[in-house]
């Protein structure tokens, strides 16, 4: 499961949108991360800060 | 509760939409999962001045930061072009007033909003959605005949419905922004900077505000050796002139989909604005698609209420409606962003040498027929032709 890190974090949910598992979802400022997550790493590569990690 | 039509996310699709439903009768409820409407924003701010008239849509002068005449674009050595004149002129919008002023233009239409209201799932049931929110009151249910996603790049609704929402990488800037005081770039233009080190596969901007202005960047992963704030940093970094005094006062970052999209509706379901990808796949400018696709989805889901008929194939007239309008142009504008896509630092260069302001302008406008033949004009562009040929 991908790790975020809170205070990289912008919670633009940019992530939520590339997330083939559809395991993200975003609410204000919390983004948080269900079972579904496979690694896949694509929201990684997306995200503008480096805020997540495999 | 129980209502005809749920609008899920108030951006600048979702009030528009309510905007449009409430007007037509439609009793119609918006929740939006924010606390407050239209912030923080993911988005630079700009937009076009003639495309918001041709929708006639008004804009309250306190949503407007800044009235501008033009661009300046740069190539990566700093050779400028300008883009001024009519149908150029734009406003850099204060996003946060003018989305709370397009809600409350909604509920004067007879729309009711709720904020801070998530909706966490959705689920069909006997023709109708039943969709399951929370909020400050706790949990509940709204059950709804139509729903218009509006949820953004986040789509959610897409996802519940059984649509295509997944952005992918290849099409899908990474963005980044920030928006500072104390810069020093001429305030009557918005100014675009190309090239493979600035920010590859998309361009970095600055575009003023009443006393600030939004800078940023978008990129694409594919062609990047960095994160999109690396890229922004050095853009900061690297021109000293315009930056030297100036500090953020917000940062902001977002996804920008660029891609065409198909499968805009399923049964009591549209997608609107940025849930349906429906971004300009040049400029990456979304707020006047956005609203536009609100108000065709409105216009079908008006027919299809009396109609009592809210089957895909019925509201599948909302994609139809679009692609008449779109298709063609945004199938240019990819094709456009392919051939962006394959050049080097060098063409830029070329195409600032032998493109006017008015020639980049009707090239976003899907205008391409004459570029070509301004590119097999001359031996040295023959490279360029190749490559806007090879698609």
């Amino acid at each position: 499961m991908i790790k975020i890190n809170r205070e990289r974090c912008m919670y633009c949910g940019g992530c939520v949108g590339v997330c083939p598992a559809n395991a993200l979802t975003l609410n204000e400022t919390m983004l948080t991360v269900s079972e579904a997550c496979n690694d896949c790493g694509i929201c990684v590569k997306f995200c503008p800060v480096g805020a997540l990690e495999v | 509760m129980e209502v005809e039509c749920l609008v899920i996310g108030a951006g600048p699709a979702g009030s528009m939409a309510a905007k449009e439903l409430a007007s037509k009768g439609i009793e119609t409820i918006v929740i939006e999962k924010r606390q407050e409407i239209g912030a923080p924003k993911r988005c630079a701010e700009g937009v076009s001045k003639h495309s918001l008239e041709k929708l006639g849509i008004k804009v309250h002068e306190l949503g407007i930061a800044r009235t501008i005449k033009g661009a300046v674009l740069y190539s990566p050595s700093g050779k400028k072009v300008v883009m001024e004149g009519q149908g150029m002129e734009g406003y850099v919008l204060e996003r946060k007033v003018f989305e709370k002023y397009l809600a409350s233009e909604a509920i004067k239409e007879g729309a009711r909003y709720m904020v801070k209201t998530q909706a966490t799932d959705m689920v069909r049931e006997n023709g109708r959605w039943r969709v399951s929110i929370k909020n400050l009151d706790g949990e509940d249910e709204i059950i709804a005949n139509l729903v218009i996603g509006a949820d953004g790049v986040e789509s959610k609704v897409g996802r519940w419905a059984g649509l295509k929402t997944l952005n992918r990488l290849t099409d899908y800037h990474s963005g980044i922004q920030f928006e500072m005081a104390g810069v020093n770039a001429d305030e009557n233009y918005i100014h675009l900077f190309f090239g493979n080190e600035v920010a590859p596969l998309g361009y970095a901007w600055i575009f003023p505000k009443a006393f600030s202005a939004n800078v940023g960047l978008g990129i694409l992963e594919k062609g990047a050796k960095m994160r999109a704030y690396d890229y922004l940093k050095k853009f900061i970094e690297e021109h000293e002139d315009i930056f030297k005094n100036a500090s953020p006062i917000e940062i902001n970052s977002g996804g920008v989909p660029v891609a065409h999209f198909t499968g805009m509706a399923a049964d009591g379901v549209m997608l609107v604005g940025d849930a349906a990808q429906l971004v300009n796949p040049i400029h990456g400018g979304g707020i006047v698609r956005a609203m536009h696709s609100s108000i065709m989805a409105a216009e079908v889901a008006e027919q299809a209420l009396k109609e009592k008929n809210l089957s895909k194939e019925r509201l599948m007239e909302y994609e139809n409606m679009w692609n008449e309008e779109y298709e063609e142009k945004t199938n240019k504008l990819l094709k456009l962003r392919s051939f962006l896509e394959k050049l080097e630092d060098k063409d830029f260069e070329l195409l600032a040498d032998i493109l006017e302001g008015e020639d980049i302008f009707q090239l976003t406008q899907a205008k391409l027929s004459f570029f070509l033949k301004k590119l097999i004009k001359r031996p040295s562009l023959l490279g360029l032709a190749t490559k806007y040929l090879r698609d």
